[in-house]
């Protein structure tokens, strides 16, 4: 457990997962909950969780952010907040 | 109703912090959580199921009612997007595109109804006027064969290595999805019907639910897969593994059906004729 | 002053944990947008399932697949717990699952009210 590497990755989770909410663009928000996703599964593989790391990263970063891109595709890209 | 919310989050916060105090120091081979049951199963597994890998084999057989239900929720999840977003009635649109490959001449057809017409040697185009890009469609026709054969070993070697039939069956679906995004939704839904994938979905719930009611029906408890050693030629341990085969075989199964069924109905808005 | 660094360098990923849990609450509560409070609901559910799978952590573990040729003599504090790992596999489908419902019931309100605000879509309501 090399604590250096899992500050440096639970810094950048909170930093994608308000970056998520903040930004006033749905697409922006789409990707970059892409991104969380994928810094969860490197977090769980770092800890050993193997198999919820396969899974996040196949469902996460994955399938979810494809449903999230099509949800955008067909309602509106802006948001006032 | 910010500062309300801001209030609530920093309160729940708090307490939450507060009550971190009384957890065991971050991993402590002697926290409570690893010393109940945990330690049953990972010393027993090896010899009661003869699966390597602990997690596939608490999934599936120690605790295989949990897995059972989880299926039925993803197929629930798939039945209503299906219901909520499904309109079998065609789009009203007055005009169509067309676009003829070889040279790229596109032509404009006034349509009435709902029908669209076929022209020989033209292919309908979507409405967003996409650009034909032979690279990106032979580069994904080259890549899917190898994706979808991944997804198989993934499946097929869940009790080995990390991996499953959950996993795999995301990845099958992905797949899919994947030749709806580079080429478009009409050749997808061409390769793989909206029937078909309707009856697997529900094949993958019948194969859990049915080898546990064989086991019941061959006189053991329901989804005691030992109780496979009659009909199969192997051990009660062996019966176990291949129980836990099957089992994965049919989440694998519902989990592409139901990925493949959301996002044609989210990327067409529940036509079925074109999206993303 | 030792004491209190102590107790931090002991919990502080438990906090990091909470941070996280509480930022996808607020999402869920305080924004207006649909979309946008779906993406804290989904914050939340990894955040939680992120809380559970670290307390699964043992020091100097390995990953819970049985080491081939080890079967005979194994001891149970060499591989990490593999109890929550399943647990936590059912709630990442559980969680798409809800997220797959959650964003086609955001299409069809979006058709309905041509807009995903949550104050313009209250207003709407009640003028009809």
């Amino acid at each position: 457990m090399i604590w250096q590497l899992d500050l440096l990755i639970l810094t950048l989770v909170v930093i994608c997962g308000i970056g998520s909410l903040m930004i006033k663009d749905l697409l922006g928000a789409a990707i970059l909950f892409g991104a969380y996703s994928f810094m969860m599964c490197v977090l769980w593989a770092v800890m050993g969780a193997v198999d919820v790391a396969l899974t996040e990263a196949s469902v996460g970063a994955g399938v979810s952010t494809v449903f999230f891109v099509a949800t955008v595709f067909h309602t509106t890209r802006r948001t006032k907040d | 109703m910010r500062i309300l919310g801001i209030l609530v989050c920093v309160t729940t916060g708090a307490m939450l912090i507060w009550a971190s105090g009384e957890f065991p120091p971050w991993g402590d081979p002697n926290s409570p959580a690893s010393l109940h049951v945990s330690p049953r199963y990972i010393e027993k597994t090896m010899e009661e199921t003869s699966v390597p890998n602990a997690v596939t084999s608490v999934l599936a057989d120690y605790r295989g009612y949990d897995t059972m239900f989880e299926t039925t929720v993803i197929f629930a999840a798939g039945v209503s997007c299906f219901m909520l977003l499904r309109l079998f009635s065609g789009r009203e649109r007055s005009f169509q595109h067309y676009r003829h490959i070889l040279t790229g001449l596109t032509l404009r057809v006034r349509r009435k109804g709902k029908e669209l017409p076929e022209l020989e040697e033209f292919e309908p185009m979507d409405s967003l006027w996409t650009p034909y890009d032979l690279i990106l469609r032979t580069l994904c026709r080259f890549l899917l064969p190898f994706i979808q054969l991944f997804a198989l070993y993934v499946i097929a070697h869940g009790h080995h290595s990390p991996g499953g039939g959950f996993q795999g069956g995301v990845i099958l679906g992905a797949s899919m999805i994947f030749l709806a995004i580079s080429q478009d939704m009409r050749s997808a839904l061409r390769r793989i019907r909206e029937r078909t994938l309707a009856i697997f979905s529900v094949a993958g719930v019948a194969t859990y639910a049915g080898t546990g009611t064989l086991c019941l029906l061959l006189g053991s408890n329901f989804l005691d897969y030992g109780a496979l050693s009659r009909i199969f030629p192997v051990d009660p341990v062996g019966a176990r593994s291949l129980g836990i085969f099957f089992v994965e075989v049919g989440v694998g199964i519902a989990v592409m059906a139901t990925m493949i069924v959301i996002y044609h109905n989210l990327a067409s808005e529940g036509f079925l004729d074109e999206g993303l | 002053m030792e004491r209190i660094l102590e107790v931090v360098i002991a919990k502080y990923n438990y906090w990091i944990y909470i941070v996280l849990m509480m930022i996808g609450l607020y999402g869920v509560i305080a924004k207006n947008n649909l979309v946008k409070k779906i993406v804290g609901m989904s914050i939340f559910q990894t955040a939680i399932i992120l809380f559970f799978i670290s307390m699964g952590m043992k020091k100097g573990a390995t990953i819970p697949i049985i080491i081939h040729g080890q079967e005979a003599s194994l001891r149970a504090s060499d591989y990490i717990n593999p109890l929550p790992h399943v647990l936590m596999l059912t709630a990442i489908v559980v969680a798409v699952s809800t997220l797959g419902v959650a964003l086609a019931l955001a299409v069809k309100i979006y058709k309905e009210f041509n807009t995903l605000e949550e104050d313009e879509i209250l207003e709407k309501i009640r003028k009809s």
